[in-house]
């Protein structure tokens, strides 16, 4: 058995420990938000925070992730920036099929954290490894500034 | 938020009420359980429950006044479920705020798209071709619900008006709410042509109202077909052959059966599916497999091949779709100029992977998929177990991208295939690579253009379009006479002023390789291979390539020309531009939208191209949510732009040789550029947008590297190394 912490919360997981935690989380837990796109660390979908920073948790094996904070969108909204970001995602509608959004918005606010204003250079930095078919980028982009302006 | 959703862990089946006005949202009240088997399925309403005002087959009302608005198209992130929810809202005068969506139900008779004939969401015609009847049915149900109230204050009908779900008498200050009148409602006849609104009076639409689904999708509520999760549910992939249309022939499953967490092996003639307790169980299950494939008659099959023989049959002659004037003398009279242009397989790789969820039981059947064709879905689960099709329920969902892949049924057919063979429902997702590999690709297409100039106007043209017939497989009503409607789409409904015209469409159908509609269709094809062409006369006749255009556009299509005209002057056409930089356009009547779209790039001496800037200004008639209409054409010119910057599937062996996003390569933000949009305010009827942009894209690309470096492509994708002059175009 495995012990994650997971959005505050303990869970004790059967799995086995090469087992990516992606899959630990869609299909033993049920936190269906983190998703799978590629398999291989390529479009960002699966992004989670392992301690508040941006990781492919398809690619993160289960029994790596050790004691460490898991955070996923499900509850990134309780955190300053995965709020803000999530308000800013609103309010310039940036949302499309919104499939790759709980990446998107995983890695913005893992970058808000750290960078309170980021520039283009940050954010392409930031965010070019979350890819969206639907093609928000040019309101992704937006949105983190304004997410980023809003901060005092 | 507004629209119901169910979040189920895998242990427990937990239905979430959710409630509260969310920005611009609205109350969600009530449940939706996917997953519940005791559910009674009605034929001919789309919901049970207490809504007892059903006045067709789209709007509910309770007794509470909440609204539930049936939605026969689907989300797939183009925002129809609050357009559409809009569109019947307005004529209601509901209260948007009070109003929920929810997906149809499998039903060609109820949710039929009224362009098809079948329910089907696609072709960027969703509001199309539902304005008038979602208006109708609007109107007819705001009547009942005025005359209800009319004949409880015994007054004329005439004298009470409606606004945001509620009716007033203003004479005598009366009101009462819809949920009031729902119960009286439902027992009046429904006017046969109820009158609409003056567009002027249009309170909703034209408003860039919030999005009914998007606050569940930026906190991971949202469910997708992927994250379906019925009691007991298992876990399974897949392979079928690599090569197309190759079998299995044989399966050592010893060491896949060892895999912890796999349960069970399934082995079908064309596909092998391992089951387990969870994906990651079914995916090493899957690759500890050793599976002997009957790779069949296609091994021969590559692109060498596959061009080879395109161009070969564009040699011969095609149906005529379109004869104007006597284009063969025409050509002969003035400087001919002639070429081709080649379009490769394109995959639509949404970023939700194929999926579909199935449980077959002896007395019924269950599936929980995102699909654009839930009758057809239903329709085929009802064909492979034997069912009848009321004993058959489809459970749509979100669609986390479309783009055409979701109007083939294939993976539901696999999944209803494996879950008859398994005890309880089974998920069964494909991997990134099974799914690029195994899809209905956008066909390559091959066209012959020629054309006489004759006063630096453009006297005779010749339009010779050779590929697949996708219409001859998936609605064959649509391929008459040689001729795939969609095929020639935008092709003949040329916009240009040419006196003599001939348009001629030659079937051909590439070996092995499925073909299917690609987001764009046939307006993608045609408008590329049409607008560089256009480009290449431009430059023939010694005319600026704007002026060009509207020189032919001016009479015949002014909103085009309008479009065009803006496009140009917001995008600063004529300003100057550093070396190796152009500025490029492309204009389109495509899905009765009016655009044009001017590229500007940079192209380095590697042949590396930099996006600078794209710029479109767009005439869609009446729009019903502008910000949708923006948010829609700067995605699609990325769509557009990706397929025309790397999109290339290529074939070897009878396999696809892409099979993920590191060789099958996406745009992504740090190269996508600022992308300005600029709409035209419009009465006309609303046009369509989903597809607009991708088709706008690529050419407008094509022509900006050709006014960047003098190169003019004659394919897609890109090529550096023509760029780079390392190769002939």
């Amino acid at each position: 058995m495995t012990q994650l912490r997971i959005n505050g919360a303990v869970h004790d997981v059967d799995a086995p420990p090469d087992m990516p935690l992606l899959w630990v989380l869609r299909d033993l837990i049920g936190l269906t938000g983190t998703k799978f796109g590629c398999g291989i660390a390529q479009c960002g979908a699966c992004t989670v925070h392992i301690d508040g920073k941006a990781v492919r948790s398809c690619q993160l094996p289960v029994g790596a992730v050790g004691s460490r904070a898991v955070t996923t969108i499900e509850a990134v909204g309780q955190t300053v920036a995965g709020a803000r970001v999530q308000k800013a995602w609103l309010d310039l509608e940036v949302v499309q099929c919104g499939y790759c959004q709980s990446g998107q918005i995983m890695s913005a606010a893992a970058l808000l954290a750290t960078t309170p204003h980021p520039d283009d250079s940050d954010i392409d930095a930031a965010m070019a490894g979350n890819i969206c078919r639907c093609g928000t980028y040019v309101r992704i982009r937006a949105a983190i500034k304004k997410a980023g302006a809003e901060q005092v | 938020m507004t629209i119901q959703t169910l979040s189920a862990t895998a242990l427990s089946r937990r239905t979430m009420l959710r409630s509260g006005a969310a920005a611009g949202g609205g109350l969600l009240l009530g449940l939706y359980t996917p997953y519940a088997e005791a559910l009674p399925v009605n034929a001919d309403s789309a919901l049970p429950g207490d809504a007892p005002f059903a006045p067709d087959a789209f709007i509910r009302i309770d007794r509470a006044g909440k609204v539930t608005l049936v939605m026969p198209q689907v989300e797939m992130g183009q925002g129809v479920y609050t357009s559409l929810s809009m569109i019947i809202a307005e004529e209601l005068d509901a209260a948007f705020e009070m109003v929920a969506v929810e997906a149809a139900p499998p039903s060609d008779a109820l949710y039929a798209n009224p362009v098809f004939g079948i329910q089907a969401t696609g072709n960027s015609n969703s509001i199309r071709a539902f304005w008038t009847k979602l208006r109708q049915a609007g109107a007819a149900a705001r009547a009942v619900l005025v005359e209800a109230a009319a004949r409880q204050w015994n007054v004329d009908a005439a004298s009470c008006t409606a606004n945001a779900g509620v009716v007033i008498h203003a004479p005598t200050g009366r009101k009462l709410a819809y949920g009031a009148l729902a119960d009286a409602a439902a027992k009046l006849p429904l006017p046969q042509n109820p009158p609409l609104k003056d567009p002027k009076n249009f309170k909703l639409i034209g408003r860039p109202l919030k999005r009914l689904d998007t606050p569940d999708k930026v906190n991971g509520t949202a469910l997708y077909g992927i994250d379906m999760m019925p009691p007991g549910v298992k876990f399974a992939t897949l392979a079928a052959c690599p090569v197309f249309g190759g079998k299995v022939a044989h399966v050592d499953d010893r060491a896949a059966k060892a895999v912890p967490g796999v349960r069970q092996v399934v082995v079908l003639d064309d596909f092998v599916a391992v089951v387990g307790d969870h994906f990651w169980a079914a995916k090493t299950g899957l690759e500890a497999l050793a599976i002997t494939w009957n790779e069949g008659p296609n091994t021969h099959v590559d692109s060498a091949l596959i061009w080879k023989d395109i161009a070969a049959a564009s040699e011969q002659e095609g149906a005529v779709a379109k004869s104007l004037g006597d284009a063969k003398k025409a050509l002969t009279d003035g400087d001919l100029f002639e070429a081709h242009y080649e379009m490769p397989f394109l995959s639509h790789a949404p970023m939700e992977p194929i999926n579909c969820t199935v449980q077959v039981r002896p007395d019924g059947c269950d599936v929980w998929v995102g699909t654009q064709v839930c009758a057809r879905a239903q329709a085929i689960a009802a064909k492979i177990t034997g069912l009848s099709l009321d004993k058959v329920r489809v459970h749509n969902q979100l669609l986390g991208g479309g783009f055409g892949r979701r109007l083939d049924i294939d993976g539901i057919e696999q999944a209803v295939r494996l879950a008859q063979k398994v005890d309880g429902p089974v998920k069964l997702v494909r991997t990134r690579e099974e799914d690029i590999q195994h899809d209905f690709y956008r066909p390559v297409y091959y066209d012959r253009l020629s054309a006489t100039l004759k006063d630096g106007r453009i006297h005779g043209w010749k339009h010779r379009i050779t590929g697949s017939s996708i219409m001859a497989r998936w609605f064959p009503l649509g391929f008459q006479h040689g001729v795939d409607g969609d095929g020639v789409d935008s092709a003949i409904d040329e916009p240009y002023d040419i006196p003599n015209m001939r348009v001629e469409f030659r079937q051909h159908e590439p070996p092995a390789v499925p073909t299917g509609f690609w987001r764009g269709v046939g307006p993608n094809n045609n408008v590329f291979a049409i607008e560089s062409f256009i480009d290449e006369l431009a430059k023939k006749a010694g005319t600026d390539p704007v002026d060009f255009r509207l020189a032919m556009l001016a009479k015949k299509t002014p909103r085009l020309a309008a479009a065009l005209k803006l496009a140009a002057a917001k995008a600063g056409w004529s300003d100057p531009l550093p070396p190796r930089t152009g500025r490029g356009v492309a204009v389109q009547v495509a899905f009765a939208s009016f655009i044009a779209t001017i590229a500007e790039v940079e192209v380095d001496e590697n042949g590396e191209v930099r996006l600078r800037r794209m710029t479109s200004a767009v005439d869609t008639g009446i729009a019903v949510n502008p910000d949708t209409i923006v948010a829609q054409l700067q995605g699609g010119l990325i769509f557009g732009l990706t397929a025309a910057l790397y999109g290339e599937i290529t074939i070897d062996r009878g396999r696809v040789q892409q099979s993920n996003f590191n060789d099958y390569r996406m745009l992504r933000i740090d190269q996508t550029p600022p992308i300005d949009i600029h709409l035209i305010k419009s009465g006309e009827p609303p046009g369509g947008i989903g597809e607009t942009g991708t088709t706008a894209a690529p050419p407008a690309l094509r022509n900006a590297i050709y006014a960047a470096t003098g190169i003019p492509l004659r394919r897609m994708p890109v090529d550096r190394d023509v760029l780079a002059g390392r190769k002939q175009p």
